[in-house]
């Protein structure tokens, strides 16, 4: 198989014009953040809904397709997080994981998996020194209902059995109440507890009403040192969005353009298929540009789309519609 | 009512899942009465009409085949309820497009709905007539079961709108099968129709899939999708060999074309598209 270079954009690349000096601004008190996160220009909802529909409109097939179904399936991050969650389930998954298509080795391996964090020690035995990463959700996942402590706790335990990555979620109701000093403090408190492993922040974009909303919180997680902040838990009625990713996304290119720093995008929940999927990465190529488009920075949080994904890259190559079980359900 | 009044014109659309789309290509063509006046804008569907009508018939097959066989029955006779209603209807399309008398057109019509009946009644005698008790050597029951194949594609005849289309649709669905139907070519406004009246007889949605458009066009893909268990290539006479070799890629069930003719007793659209099933059980005190 030959695939040509991945190259969605149409139009230029949007990419990020960095400053001459990187600097992450200091956050000294609530005061100086209420008032940074104040002078964000609020969203223009209308605009940035018509926006993600019309990318949603733009077609890509042929070998753009695959190219794009390829780097999709580079940047999933494999979730399976159910009470029902077993270690046999999790020894599935990242199997998985490793090798997508069991017949087809150049299927790429996804990102990560991401599970509960006291699944991480059974995660890490079956896939050792792979390159597929640990994700954990940590610091009481998904309502984030639990002092700071028992986060914190949750937070060095998951690190501590091997995760690579620690998915956290913001406390709602202090940031919805107006105690951003609050949520800034665990998100800092959080990130101090995961060492090296990579903080994503949960934004939880269904249960914050409003884009401008979307657009202070993603500012407050970057500032609070989030290496990836994440629109969902995938637990809650309203999950990822474009409209709502468009808004990230601009909120990342924002904070690259004045501190320097790069920051990625998770979107999860919800997202089920290729369709969605592509739609999301010409989003972000139209956003922040083609250096966003690796799984360093850019992450779909998903449990079925890789199957579509898998089914989408068979029917390229037969020329003729897949049965959906040919691919293993976990 | 005043002469200068605007005609109201009906858009004949797809059946998929229930609802009746216009074809994702947006694209529709026209056809034309035996007399070669206008007769209709028919939607004329594409692989991805193809695709989505799969989609709802798996979602939609063990639920219906789920169902008891009771249920099934009643559900194909309110459709016969459905069709006798609109008779007239019926009998106008059917003259128009196979270019008959009215009054051949609704003696079909009447055919076509007492062959709707008799598939209903079909529902819960089927596991009777197919299946059985096998003797065994031994202290068991062994069981035969007939069970659908699954999805089952038709392409229905092109000749015989309605009475054919019914045949051909209603066998596989009477047995516990979703179907994806193609319609005749040239002559799909009775199929149409015919879908309409599913939606008001309690048929479950995506069960049965009608799709218009071209047969040319659309059984390669039908013949090619790997999540379709069967083919009825009654209307695809012309192409069949290839078809079916296309088909064989996944193993489907094939129903080779018979043609006109044949004894509309015959058992042999029924039997299609049912697999059977060997079930031990021991005997008990």
């Amino acid at each position: 198989m030959s695939t040509a270079p991945l190259r969605l954009v149409t139009e230029q690349d949007h990419g990020v014009r960095f400053p001459e000096i990187s600097r992450v601004p200091a956050v000294e008190s609530e005061t100086q953040l209420r008032g940074l996160l104040a002078s964000l220009s609020g969203v223009d909802a209308v605009g940035a809904e018509a926006r993600a529909a019309k990318l949603a409109t733009r077609s890509i097939k042929k070998s753009t397709k695959l190219a794009a179904i390829d780097l999709a399936i580079s940047m999933v991050d494999l979730t399976t997080l159910e009470g029902a969650d077993t270690p046999g389930r999790v020894g599935s998954l990242c199997a998985k994981a490793l090798r997508p298509d069991p017949r087809d080795a150049s299927v790429p391996a996804v990102a990560a998996v991401c599970v509960y964090p006291d699944l991480v020690a059974h995660a890490r035995s079956v896939l050792g020194g792979a390159s597929v990463a640990i994700a954990a959700v940590a610091t009481a996942f998904p309502s984030g209902r639990a002092s700071l402590n028992v986060k914190l706790l949750d937070v060095r335990e998951a690190v501590a059995a091997g995760a690579d990555e620690i998915d956290m979620v913001i406390d709602r109701g202090a940031f919805l109440s107006g105690r951003l000093g609050q949520v800034f403090d665990e998100i800092v408190a959080v990130k101090e507890s995961c060492g090296r492993a990579h903080l994503k922040v949960i934004l939880e974009t269904g249960e914050l009403v409003t884009y401008d909303n979307v657009r202070r919180a993603s500012w407050l997680a970057m500032l609070g040192g989030a290496d990836f902040i994440k629109t969902s838990t995938g637990k809650v009625p309203v999950a990822a969005t474009t409209p709502v990713a468009l808004v990230m996304l601009e909120a990342v290119r924002d904070f690259a353009e004045s501190t320097g720093h790069l920051v990625g995008v998770k979107v999860a929940g919800g997202i089920r298929t290729s369709k969605d999927a592509i739609r999301y990465l010409v989003l972000v190529n139209e956003t922040v540009g083609s250096s966003w488009l690796t799984p360093d920075r850019f992450r779909f949080g998903a449990s079925s789309l890789l199957n579509d994904l898998l089914m989408q890259r068979l029917k390229q190559h037969r020329g003729a519609y897949v049965r959906p079980d040919e691919f293993s359900g976990d | 009512m005043s002469d200068d009044r605007l005609d109201v014109r009906k858009t004949y659309k797809l059946l998929i899942n229930g609802a009746f789309p216009r074809s994702e290509s947006g694209r529709s063509y026209e056809v034309t009465a035996s007399s070669g006046d206008f007769l209709a804008n028919v939607a004329q569907g594409s692989r991805k009409d193809v695709r989505d009508a799969v989609v709802a018939a798996r979602a939609a097959q063990a639920k219906w085949w789920g169902a008891t066989a009771y249920n099934r029955g009643q559900v194909i006779y309110r459709l016969a309820e459905m069709a006798e209603s609109r008779r007239a209807e019926l009998a106008d399309h059917v003259a128009s497009a196979e270019g008959v008398t009215r009054g051949v057109a609704e003696a079909t019509v009447a055919r076509s709905i007492d062959r709707i009946v008799w598939y209903a009644g079909w529902t819960d005698k089927i596991a009777q007539v197919f299946g059985g008790a096998n003797p065994v050597a031994g202290p068991f029951f062994n069981f035969s079961l007939p069970v659908p194949s699954g999805v089952v594609a038709v392409v229905a005849p092109q000749d015989s709108s309605l009475e054919g289309f019914v045949d051909a649709v209603l066998a596989p669905v009477a047995v516990g099968n979703a179907v994806v139907a193609l319609a005749s070519e040239r002559r799909p406004t009775p199929a149409v129709l015919l879908g309409e009246m599913t939606a008001t007889s309690d048929f479950p949605a995506g069960v049965l899939n009608i799709l218009t458009g071209l047969t040319g066009e659309l059984t390669p893909t039908l013949a090619s999708h790997e999540d379709i268990d069967g083919l009825d290539l009654e209307g695809a006479a012309s192409q069949a060999d290839e078809l079916a070799a296309s088909a064989a890629g996944s193993i489907k069930r094939v129903l080779r074309p018979r043609g006109p003719g044949s004894d509309p007793t015959s058992l042999r659209r029924l039997r299609a598209f049912v697999e059977t099933s060997t079930v031990w059980h021991t005997i008990g005190q």
